[in-house]
């Protein structure tokens, strides 16, 4: 039951528990008795029972919280009576207040709305009882993927449905300002954390405290978000070590003998959010979360959402995943309760860590049909047509299943069947005539639109169908990214490809999830699955592409295409600008006016480039290529770009230089 | 005193004498020249009876003396046998379900001890070494059983080879020194023939420290300080004693209570270990609260090495004069030298003694008690604390210890949940009428945490456990139940983490391999101090089932050390480290720490004679 996770080298093999619809039971008994049925959950061994008012007040006596306290007082020259009064209105702004009937009342209206919402709500059994079991033996520690505000609703949803504990949750601070919907949150278990409280030392100790309080006593799972916020490309987002490092801590200086880390999957066959999503990658700024807005969301409720998945990964032992990795010692010549930042061992194994739960995450993430369909649909604007689409999903989903893809395909069903079904969920972003399938991407424009707002309605739908097929980007990215390589390499030679493999691999690990430290590992793992395939033969000290391969490596490396294309138009933008104080704040509006010229001039296909989201993540990127560097002049942040570096990056990403040698001697 | 119903070693010499009058009588000494052949044999023979008394009377594969046992009788009922101790000859009816219960072991399966003394290999001796001994007038033996009764101590592994009838390397002479010069004697003959000396106290050690070193080629010595057990002198104007180091510790208290005193270092082993012994591996006795441990009772120490003699030039209390020497000497556990003298602070016996015990609803309350016990500085002479299922051990198991019936119902009745509560056991020593007020104060403390007292049976009953629970391991060896203790050293703060995480670990690291029943995985608070506590561990687990017990019983030990130093405790806070726990000297002590050690050994023993390879 301790999985202690080895990277799964043939990851066909690996073993997938089976589902069962939970709506099934809802839609034949009443919602109301089923919200006032008895909860009896079950409870973690050496739990310490405490109402959540006595929390606080724990909470707020700590060792360590008094420390700071005292701390604070004497560097700001307050009274310590002063500073904590503060801290005790932070911990009353962030506290929780669960409340049994406030779960009722979601467990009764929820019901009522995922049965609208969704055809089927599927779950797995047996990670429920993995997790039943796990919650008695240790402090569990939830870790959802984040990619819907109905996520945390579903989790909490779950728990009470199976007689687990209710978790308290980590939610951004922003839900707070819906005046009902935030209390209404906190009553459900929700705590509110400020985005951002860099500096501040009393707000962090307060925090830290409080989860590690009610982490330690077993008061509930505390559940949080590893990716941080919700990803709006439904691609994992690089994970965040803040909270992770807080939950561990307790475990690292011995006050728990382990923490259970369940990693769990929620999967959409149709997002809630998706052209919202797509609109705010685009730049229309988001809605602030309001009361009002949400109600205006009800719209939503009249739509067919298709099926949710939910899959409830193997509890991962932190005692197991720290062995022989942290010293735990280091923690024996300084009080407990004094802050310490972790060290940078603390902080690999944190961020290695971090990185193998999101893969975990990935991994078990249920792909529908229609993720292959929008792929396809993506790599062919033109359209193509139905029979042609039926044949290449049945292609690919060979291929993605190969690949070790946990894909939902319907049994005993035609494939044409499987996709005019999916076509039909996402008519929308469609058009289907005469045979012919293509994203609608030419809807008709009407006259008064600018070409500018043409480019950004099709820009919509295809990030919407990008959400998609971002999917299962996991499961292609190695071997893509080592097809890439080798067309760029233009040798055969081993090294020569895994240079470049590793070159594309370090380009691109803002982007994707790509652990660091695991560039050989993945590229002996893409190598494998590929000569599996039969697409490649690898020698002692070559790579050859088998005579079959030609098709799998070109739609490989049209996987990556779209993040090669934009990345380059990243380069491309800070080499041409010429403000020489470019801001931090300027950056994305710059890029973004760029890649439209480029896109009205008919140079660039590709309306990837627009995302916020791919733009951001090469600017981190060069960042961290130091090809780019930021200079704080007064309170503006200015990027300073090396241009020449840029520009090289550039060129070998368009294939233009084969070995990356010479630019990193450059950089 | 409860050390007053042990059948002290002195009665075997009682009866030693006795035997030797006897052969006095039977011999008519009728002329010069009979009478000196009579002299040599007669003193030949009181050696060889004198060397080996102790050995007769005490078992060699197991602990303790060899006529108390606990065994299984024929209607199942456990008994404790012999008449030492006041548990003996008792019939102990609920132990059996105790034993069944928590181990899952079953009185069908028996695993008896095996005895094979011929395993013994001949002795690898160094002629030379052994004329000059011989010519120096020092008793020898190589006779394999005294060999065999000095090759171990009583480790696990140690025990469980001997009663399997497996026996690796062994001394392969025993030399018995009488006095000082003796032994510098002895020192001077190695060092000229290059032998490998091992000192041998009481043979209590549990850190494998008494294991001949396998890669040892070198002939090996047994140096057994046992004749050399006089009290040389005492000065009452200053309460000192000098003692010679060979002294077991029963035999010094009582001969010091004779003259109206008492050292007042009590370790568990005292029926058993000596004083040298005590000073080579730093011992801690359970009255530490009054009488300080070894390192604060001994004014003087002299010690043999292989460069000479160590010893301050005088007896202050207190010098200024660098570095503590005593402090290369306590601990040294026999790398260094052989301690053979030792001048310790003796006191008047106490005028009155009281036991004491208190439950409490919990470990955590028992934790916050002892601690604000030590806040208060006013800790009895022994205060221990037990966690709940080391008093079901004692409660259910003996029936004896703590709470009869009628006591446990009135505490259930009264909110203690009998799954929770935990004792702690006291003993106060004094004049009188500050007993009586110290035992008010220390109880007061214990009723903010909501102990309430016990009575004073248990307490004293609880202190009787200690002596006999290392015979309880033998009887677990006769049914497939295998078992040790293990000690540490730990700041306050983390006493409670730290037992919780250790007990896990051992359940956790078990069950990994292969062990069916949960182990018995207990813990207690022996000591307190201004600073921590002093933490013991009980772990045994039935092996039934698997192929390498001892391994597995290894691995877990080993897990269980690492825990413990993970969570802040110490490698060890009196049993030493011997090889058992080498492993981990340079991470406790840094690499500069273990040097300075190592460049000691390199300057006082440069030929390694001392060559037990023990701590470095």
């Amino acid at each position: 039951m301790f999985s202690v996770f080895i990277q799964p080298r043939h990851p066909v093999l690996k073993k997938r528990d089976d589902f069962e619809d939970v709506l099934e039971e809802r839609r034949r008994s009443s919602d109301l008795r089923y919200a006032l049925r008895c909860y009896t959950p079950t409870l973690y061994k050496g739990l310490v029972p405490c109402k959540a008012s006595m929390l606080k007040s724990i909470v707020l006596q700590s060792d360590h919280l008094q420390y700071v306290i005292k701390q604070v007082s004497s560097e700001s020259g307050d009274s310590a009576e002063c500073v904590a009064e503060e801290a005790s209105l932070i911990l009353d702004e962030m506290a929780h207040r669960l409340q049994l009937s406030t779960i009722r009342f979601f467990a009764f209206t929820l019901s009522k709305a995922f049965k609208r919402l969704f055809r089927s709500v599927c779950v797995n059994e047996e990670g429920i009882q993995r997790l039943q079991q796990a919650v008695q033996e240790h402090p569990v520690v939830l870790l959802p993927s984040h990619r819907s505000y109905m996520d945390f609703l579903m989790m909490s949803y779950l728990l009470y449905m199976c007689d687990l504990p209710l978790p308290v949750i980590a939610a951004g601070m922003d839900f707070m300002s819906m005046k009902f919907v935030g209390e209404m949150l906190r009553m459900s278990g929700a705590f509110f954390i400020r985005r951002s409280f860099g500096g501040d030392k009393l707000y962090w100790a307060v925090f830290s405290e409080y989860v590690k309080t009610m982490l330690r006593n077993g008061y509930a799972p505390v559940e949080f978000f590893l990716e941080g916020t919700r990803s709006r490309t439904c691609k994992s987002l690089t994970p965040k070590m803040g909270l992770l490092n807080i939950v561990m801590e307790p475990f690292f200086k011995g006050e728990l003998f382990d923490v259970n880390l369940v990693p769990v999957s929620i999967s959409y066959e149709r997002i809630l959010e998706e052209s919202l999503y797509a609109r705010e990658l685009l730049g229309v700024p988001k809605p602030k979360e309001s009361t009002s807005g949400l109600l205006k969301a009800r719209r939503v409720l009249s739509e067919d959402y298709g099926s949710m998945h939910v899959y409830f990964g193997h509890p991962v032992s932190l005692r197991s995943l720290a062995e022989g990795k942290i010293n735990r010692s280091q923690y024996n010549l300084l009080p407990r309760y004094i802050p310490q930042k972790p060290r940078v061992d603390t902080h690999e194994f944190l961020n290695d860590a971090a990185f193998r739960l999101v893969r975990i995450q990935e991994e078990n993430m249920v792909l529908k049909p229609w993720v292959l369909i929008a792929t396809l649909l993506l790599q062919n604007p033109d359209g193509l047509e139905l029979s042609f689409l039926t044949e290449q999903t049945d292609w690919l989903r060979h291929l993605a299943l190969a690949f070790g893809a946990f894909l939902d395909w319907p049994n005993h069903e035609a494939c044409s069947e499987v996709v005019s079904c999916s076509l039909a969920l996402h008519r929308h972003l469609l058009s289907v005539s005469a045979g012919h399938v293509q994203l609608n991407v030419t809807d008709a424009p009407q006259d008064e639109t600018t070409p500018e707002e043409a480019v950004f309605h099709r820009a919509v739908v295809v990030l919407s169908c990008a959400s998609y097929r971002n999917q299962i980007l996991h499961v292609f990215l190695r071997p893509a990214l080592l097809a890439v390589a080798m067309q760029s390499a233009n040798s055969n030679r081993k090294d020569d490809v895994y240079n470049c493999f590793n070159f594309l691999r370090n380009m691109f690990s803002n982007e994707f999830i790509l652990c660091p430290g695991d560039s050989v590992q993945d590229f002996e793992e893409a190598c494998y699955l590929l000569m599996k395939r039969g697409v490649l033969q690898v020698l002692e000290h070559e790579i050859v592409m088998s005579a079959s391969g030609h098709s799998t490596l070109a739609f490989l490396c049209s996987v990556l295409d779209p993040f090669l294309q934009g990345y380059q138009v990243v380069c491309r933008c800070l080499c041409e600008e010429t403000n020489e104080n470019l801001t931090e704040k300027e950056f994305i509006p710059a890029v973004r006016s760029f890649a439209l010229k480029l896109i009205l001039a008919g140079r660039l296909k590709c309306c990837e480039a627009l995302s916020s989201d791919l733009q951001k993540n090469a600017l981190a990127a060069l960042l961290r290529l130091k090809a780019v560097r930021k200079v704080k002049v007064g309170d503006q942040v200015t990027l300073k770009v090396n241009k020449i570096a840029v520009n090289s990056l550039e060129d070998t990403l368009g294939g233009k230089i084969p070995t990356l040698k010479p630019i990193l001697a450059r950089l | 005193m409860f050390c007053c119903h042990i059948v002290s070693t002195l009665d075997v010499t009682k009866h030693f004498s006795s035997v030797l009058s006897g052969i006095c009588r039977a011999a008519s000494v009728d002329s010069i020249t009979d009478y000196n052949e009579f002299y040599c044999i007669l003193m030949c023979r009181a050696a060889r009876r004198s060397l080996s008394l102790r050995q007769e009377i005490m078992k060699w594969n197991g602990w303790g003396y060899s006529d108390s046992r606990f065994l299984f009788n024929k209607k199942g009922q456990a008994e404790f046998t012999g008449k030492r101790y006041r548990l003996s000859g008792l019939i102990l009816p609920s132990l059996k379900d105790w034993f069944e219960g928590t181990f899952g072991a079953n009185l069908q399966h028996r695993s008896p001890p095996s005895l094979n003394l011929s395993a013994v290999a001949p002795p690898n001796l160094n002629q030379p070494f052994v004329e000059d001994l011989k010519a120096a007038g020092l008793a020898v033996s190589h006779d394999p059983e005294d060999r065999v009764f000095r090759a171990h101590g009583h480790c696990l592994h140690e025990v469980f080879a001997l009663r399997e009838g497996r026996i690796g390397r062994v001394p392969d002479m025993v030399v018995w020194p009488s006095c000082h010069s003796d032994v510098e004697k002895i020192v001077e003959l190695a060092c000229k023939h290059n032998v490998c000396l091992i000192p041998y106290g009481g043979g209590t050690s549990v850190s494998s420290a008494l294991e001949c070193p396998r890669e040892e080629t070198r002939s090996i010595v047994s140096l057994d300080t046992s004749q050399m057990s006089r009290i040389l002198w005492i000065d009452e104007k200053n309460l000192t004693a000098h003692v010679e180091a060979g002294i077991i510790g029963q035999d010094l208290e009582r001969q010091l209570n004779e003259r109206g005193y008492c050292t007042g270092h009590e370790p568990d082993s005292m029926e058993f270990s000596s004083l040298g012994g005590w000073v080579a591996t730093r011992a801690s006795g359970m009255k530490k609260n009054i009488y300080g441990n070894i390192e604060d009772l001994v004014v003087h120490i002299k010690m043999v090495t292989p460069r000479g003699v160590i010893e301050k030039s005088c007896l202050g209390p207190r010098m200024s004069t660098g570095p503590d020497i005593h402090h290369f000497i306590l601990g040294s556990e026999g790398t260094l030298g052989v301690v053979t003298e030792v001048t310790l602070k003796i006191r008047p016996i106490p005028e009155y003694q009281k036991y004491g015990s208190v439950v409490f609803p919990n470990f955590q309350q028992g934790v916050a008690c002892l601690r604000e016990v030590a806040r208060q500085r006013c800790a009895p002479a022994s205060i221990r604390l037990m966690d709940n299922e080391q008093f079901q051990f004692g409660e259910f198991c003996f029936s004896l210890i703590l709470l009869n019936f009628f006591l446990l119902k009135n505490f259930c009745f009264k909110g203690f949940d009998p799954q929770h509560l935990c004792v702690a056991t006291l003993l106060f020593e004094g004049d009188r009428g500050k007993v009586l007020q110290h035992e008010k104060q220390v109880y007061d403390i214990a009723a903010k945490f909501g102990g309430l007292a016990a009575g004073e049976d248990n307490g004293q009953r609880g202190y009787m456990l200690t002596f006999v629970i290392a015979y309880l391991r033998d009887l677990g060896m006769d049914y497939y139940v295998i078992g040790e203790s293990f000690e540490t050293s730990v700041p306050w703060d983390r006493v409670l983490d730290l037992c919780r995480n250790v007990k896990e670990r051992i359940v956790r690291e078990c069950k990994e391999r292969g062990v069916q029943c949960p182990p018995l995985s207990t813990s207690r608070v022996t000591q307190t101090y201004d600073a921590g506590a002093c933490v013991y561990f009980y772990f045994a687990f039935n092996y039934r089932g698997l192929s390498d017990p001892v391994h597995v019983y290894e691995q877990v030990e080993h897990a269980a050390r690492e825990e413990i130093l993970a969570n802040g405790g110490s490698l060890s806070h009196h049993h030493g480290v011997g090889k058992l726990r080498k492993e981990w000297m340079k991470e406790s002590v840094s690499g500069v720490g273990l040097g300075m050690l190592k460049s000691v050994k390199e300057y006082v023993d440069p030929q390694n004679i001392f060559g037990n390879r023990n701590l470095l």
